[in-house]
């Protein structure tokens, strides 16, 4: 069992939880993943790492409530237990040579985008964050990326805080004047999709976080396969052992969008009945 | 003289089709009695010699003839930790029974029931805790808890080593729990197993993914004196045919996994899989018969095992070939899938069905030349392509080594294929460092596994007696 020693709601459906697993702290760098289970008979969920304590021995992940596990996990209050917790999984985000770099991040995708960004401005590089959210309510860890960032710009699809649009807009305005050494997306698909399609105008370097459908996050099912474009050829990678960091211009992004609407039946149904669980309780 | 093997007592066809209970009910005493009567303790024994774990199997049968069953399980104990797993899931057609003297002109003896008679009438009737052995103070870590590395932890508690089991899932079991199902192997069984050794001292440390949460290096700095690498297979195997990321595109790992570990089986599921409609399973082999077999359980209307050779040449344990035809799935053989076709809306682009799996297109093959290991060759026949309509495929064409460890271990070798390097003792590249089953042959058997993790054992008692 893993307690929950800090526990704060950022937004009315996001949440921060800093869990204590003293091993993983030790180990776990940004752009790394673990995978949860709330209680026994729960799903496995992958949750990118959002920080580490290593005194106290804790890892911060940052979730939405959309499903029926997210729901659960949100209804374990501070001090409380969580089943399992294991990692860190996948690869570290890649820094080395990377002086100047632009972080994009997406909705929620923030949270993973953070550590990102803040490890880039520890180790000295000149840091763009662009940070995109629906709207005003949905907009998490302005503060945070501002002390990690030497230029932050932060978009509203509807315009109701910062400037209104998506992050491809001010990320256009800037590759016409100036390069990156490396641009890091990280957000929902469709995002991360056309945002590698405004850094191809500009032939711009980008990376992209992708968190498909997982099971056990270490290389045994498959199930987080992605298909990528190399020297012209598709080929098969595994976002748990391979990822979940891949060069923007070879994901299949299609395929992948397609593939995480697998279960959106099954999700919306399982969802509704916990919900309808916690409203009875 | 008895000419055949006593039949073992199973759920009917109709009915188990429909379920996810054991299929075999196993032997009674009486049935067990009668048929460990058909041994005829030959003197040269050929059956011990053809176990991968040498169990003692005319001495075993000698007690179960005069109904001493738990003196046949301790004969079993003796050399195999895993006795009930065994008894189910060995392949004894092509081991033990094969060079049975009785099978010369009648059929072999049933020692894979016998032995799994005597492993569940003990689990019934005995109730006391095997003693703690005496502590030895040598520490020794095995990463996996699957065949090989239970056997392993097994026989060194037994020896009175500290052992400690780092498993990455968050249950014990490995593939007993994950992969095969519980129709075939009840996990309560396993769990018992496992409980076994947790009585014997073995520490069992679950969600610890060595080569990232802990490396090999750090566990001897903690220190253990010796590990043992049992992390099993890895990655599934694609067939690298058009429309493999198509929606209902299952590997057997994630099939399984998501049908047995996580419990999609049962009615109240917290992790989905797609039931029902018809389901093509890709390949010939033990895991794609379960797949093609908890396919039908779930509820499907057709099953089908695509497998491009002929029934000769089926890899599978021949039981469970028996077992799933009586069962009705339908074996399209010589068939080699080129392509699988989803659906796609041409006139909205939104439509939630699109991507889903409609079919999966084959092509004839024939049998051609033998190949080098004498196994004939499959053949394409020109132009003899033909769609199956399914909404399910699985993919059970084998598996390659888990990375993990590899990338975190300097000096570990591997070969071309990604498997861990052994000598004949299990012995890796790197000092006290020891490997056995998937993650050093690929995918294989539970027996050979245990095998490895026994012959590994021995050679880190000694090599630890030694140091």
């Amino acid at each position: 069992m893993f307690k929950i020693a800090h526990r704060k709601s950022l937004k009315p459906t996001v949440t921060q939880i800093e869990v204590v697993a003293p091993l993983v702290a030790n180990k776990a760098k940004p752009g790394q993943f673990i995978i949860l289970r709330v209680d026994d008979d729960g799903e496995r969920i992958p949750l990118t790492v959002a920080g580490v304590n290593k005194e106290e021995g804790t890892v911060k992940v940052i979730f939405q409530v959309v499903g029926a596990t997210t729901t659960k996990l949100n209804n374990v209050p501070e001090g409380g237990y969580i089943q399992d917790f294991v990692g860190p999984l996948g690869n570290a985000t890649e820094t080395e040579g990377i002086k100047k770099v632009c972080i994009v991040g997406g909705g929620v995708g923030c949270a993973i985008a953070l550590p990102v960004a803040e490890e880039f401005h520890r180790i000295g590089a000149d840091v763009t964050s662009i940070i995109g959210f629906r709207n005003k309510d949905l907009v998490i860890l302005e503060d945070e990326f501002k002390a990690a960032s030497n230029r932050l710009v932060v978009m509203t699809d509807d315009g109701s805080y910062g400037r209104e649009g998506n992050c491809t807009v001010p990320l256009k305005e800037f590759l016409a004047n100036e390069k990156f050494d490396m641009i890091i997306c990280i957000g929902p698909l469709i995002m991360m999709k056309f945002t590698v399609l405004a850094a191809k105008e500009f032939d711009a370097p980008i990376t992209v976080s992708m968190s498909p459908i997982m099971i056990d996050g270490t290389g045994m099912c498959g199930g987080c396969r992605l298909t990528l474009h190399q020297d012209g050829k598709d080929v098969t990678k595994f976002a748990c052992v391979d990822g979940p960091d891949f060069n923007g211009y070879e994901v299949d992004f299609d395929s992948a969008i397609m593939r995480s609407r697998m279960y959106s039946d099954f999700e919306r149904h399982a969802y509704e009945e916990t919900c309808n669980l916690f409203k009875k309780a | 003289m008895e000419p055949k093997k006593h039949e073992m007592p199973s759920q009917a066809p109709e009915i188990r089709a429909h379920n996810f209970d054991e299929v075999a009910l196993g032997y009674t005493a009486e049935i067990a009695v009668e048929e460990a009567k058909r041994c005829l303790e030959c003197k040269n024994q050929p059956c011990v010699s053809s176990c991968p774990v040498n169990i003692s199997i005319p001495e075993f049968i000698s007690h179960i003839k005069e109904a001493d069953f738990e003196g046949a399980y301790k004969v079993i104990t003796r050399t195999s930790s895993l006795p009930a797993v065994c008894g189910r899931v060995c392949p004894q057609e092509t081991q033990c029974e094969s060079k049975c003297t009785m099978g010369i002109k009648f059929e072999p003896v049933g020692i894979g029931r016998l032995e799994r008679f005597v492993a569940d009438w003990h689990n019934e009737n005995i109730k006391e805790d095997p003693e703690m052995p005496k502590k030895n103070g040598h520490r020794v870590a095995i990463v996996g808890s699957g065949p090989s590395g239970l056997t392993c932890a097994g026989d060194l508690a037994k020896k009175g080593y500290d052992v400690t089991v780092f498993e990455a899932l968050h249950k014990a079991g490995g593939v007993l729990v994950y992969g095969i199902p519980e129709f075939r192997l009840p996990k309560a069984i396993v769990q018992k197993e496992v409980d076994g050794l947790s009585k014997l001292g073995v520490d069992f440390e679950t969600d610890v993914v060595i080569g990232k949460t802990l490396t090999i290096d750090e566990i001897f700095d903690m220190g253990y004196e010796a590990v043992f690498i049992g992390s099993g297979a890895g990655l599934p195997n694609f067939m690298r045919i058009p429309g493999e990321s198509l929606k209902g595109v299952y590997s057997a790992n994630e099939f399984l996994t998501r049908s047995n570990l996580m419990k999609a089986y049962r009615d109240d599921p917290t992790t989905p899989i797609r039931k029902g409609g018809n389901v093509a399973v890709v390949g010939g082999g033990n895991v794609a018969m379960d797949a093609a077999r908890t396919a039908l359980r779930l509820g499907a209307d057709n099953v089908y095992i695509v497998y491009r050779r002929s029934m000769d040449e089926l890899p599978a344990r021949k039981e469970e070939v028996e077992h799933a035809q009586e069962e009705g799935i339908q074996f399209k053989l010589l068939n080699n899938p080129v392509e699988i076709i989803g659906y796609e809306n041409p006139d909205d682009k939104k439509d939630p069905h699109n991507g889903d799996v409609t079919a999966i297109r084959c092509i004839k093959m024939e049998l051609g030349e033998p190949d080098a290991k004498g196994r004939r060759r499959p053949v394409p026949v020109e132009g003899s392509e033909f769609d199956i309509p399914v909404d399910t495929v699985v993919i059970a064409i084998g598996t390659s080594p888990n990375p993990l460890i590899k990338k975190t271990t300097k000096g570990l070798e591997v070969n071309e294929k990604g498997g861990i390097v052994v000598n004949e003792c299990g012995l890796t590249s790197r000092d006290g460092v020891y490997a056995g089953g998937d993650a050093v042959t690929g995918a294989a058997t539970v027996i050979s596994a245990m095998g490895a993790g026994k012959t590994a054992a021995a050679a880190i008692d000694e090599y630890l007696s030694n140091k």
